[in-house]
């Protein structure tokens, strides 16, 4: 199916959100939001993906 | 003289009254070089797309290595929904409950809206959120976030990254004076330390800045510096100054002064 990933629109086998971010090589610690909506990294396994879903995946920066 | 009292922030107590941003540093070493010399004890942070940026992972590891307590933002978001969500996003990453709620309405000043700023305040408060709000420096606006639940205020003192100091000292003032139990906190616009002791002198509990130290020309001089000021400016709150005057008055005695009008 074909998604958006942090703004890249991407083909995935992925069937949900943690195998997207297996699939992406996240590196700790992120969190992870679909289709602007945060996920629970607990509910990752559980929320599955469909085709033209949007998903952003955030990490740790600098900050003011 | 006035009773001397922690910083206060949601019932966490701070010794030090200047909270710091960790952008813009020409390096990660001068990142960290200054904020121990700011001797801040509260720093800034945020998210961003993964990769999108080379940091990272190794500026988590810094900022951990500080040992500072963490103050994730909302940068650059537009709307309530993005607000939102990027908060709860920096709860499950950052491990806190305090955000920073900044919700920009004006592209080109970078001006919070107040309205959206009002209505993600409540949503994130009732989610058990401890919202630390970046806003404008009007009175009713104030008000109103804390009458939703805000402990603490963060009024700017200029747009972001001007560095262009307190510019409406009057409204500033008369928030600190209708608001005498709130937490309030200058954001944003300072640039000089001066600036920083003119908002401790007035009263406001800390100032948060981050330009101001990491584009000097030697941000951990700079750092220090503000520390200073911000020092200086809380202990001339406490000492109260002196009743302003429209007219001079001789500080030296006029008793017994020699030659006294005798032309």
């Amino acid at each position: 199916m074909k998604i958006t990933f942090n703004g890249q629109l991407t083909e995935t086998s992925s069937q949900d959100l943690q195998a997207l971010v297996t699939e992406m090589g996240a590196k700790e610690p992120f969190a992870v939001a679909l289709n602007g909506t945060f996920v629970p990294r607990t509910q990752c396994s559980s929320t599955h993906l469909t085709d033209g879903d949007s998903i952003e995946l955030l990490s740790p920066i600098q900050g003011g | 003289m006035r009773e001397e009292k922690p910083l206060n922030i949601y019932g966490q107590t701070f010794e030090s009254r200047l909270l710091i941003g960790s952008a813009l540093y020409p390096s990660p070493h001068i990142m960290q070089e200054a904020i121990c010399a700011s001797q801040s004890q509260i720093v800034t942070v945020s998210l961003r797309r993964q990769n999108s940026v080379s940091a990272g992972e190794d500026f988590w590891q810094l900022i951990k290595d500080t040992g500072l307590t963490v103050l994730p933002n909302t940068a650059g978001c537009h709307s309530v929904k993005e607000a939102v969500t990027l908060a709860k996003m920096c709860k499950e990453v950052f491990a806190t409950d305090w955000i920073k709620l900044e919700l920009i309405g004006d592209e080109y000043n970078l001006q919070p809206d107040p309205v959206a700023l009002l209505e993600a305040t409540e949503i994130l408060l009732q989610d058990g959120f401890k919202v630390l709000p970046y806003c404008t420096d009007d009175l009713v606006l104030c008000q109103r976030l804390a009458a939703l639940g805000c402990e603490v205020l963060m009024p700017w003192g200029a747009p972001i990254g001007t560095g262009k100091g307190l510019l409406n000292p009057y409204n500033l003032a008369m928030i600190r004076q209708r608001m005498p139990d709130t937490t309030l906190i200058v954001d944003a616009g300072l640039g000089v330390p001066s600036h920083a002791c003119q908002a401790l002198e007035m009263g406001y509990d800390a100032v948060l800045l981050n330009s101001a130290i990491a584009g000097a020309g030697c941000p951990v001089k700079m750092a220090s510096a503000f520390n200073h000021a911000v020092q200086a400016g809380r202990a001339a709150y406490i000492a109260q100054a002196m009743p302003e005057k429209d007219v001079a008055a001789p500080s030296t005695p006029t008793m017994g002064m020699p030659f006294w009008h005798q032309n």
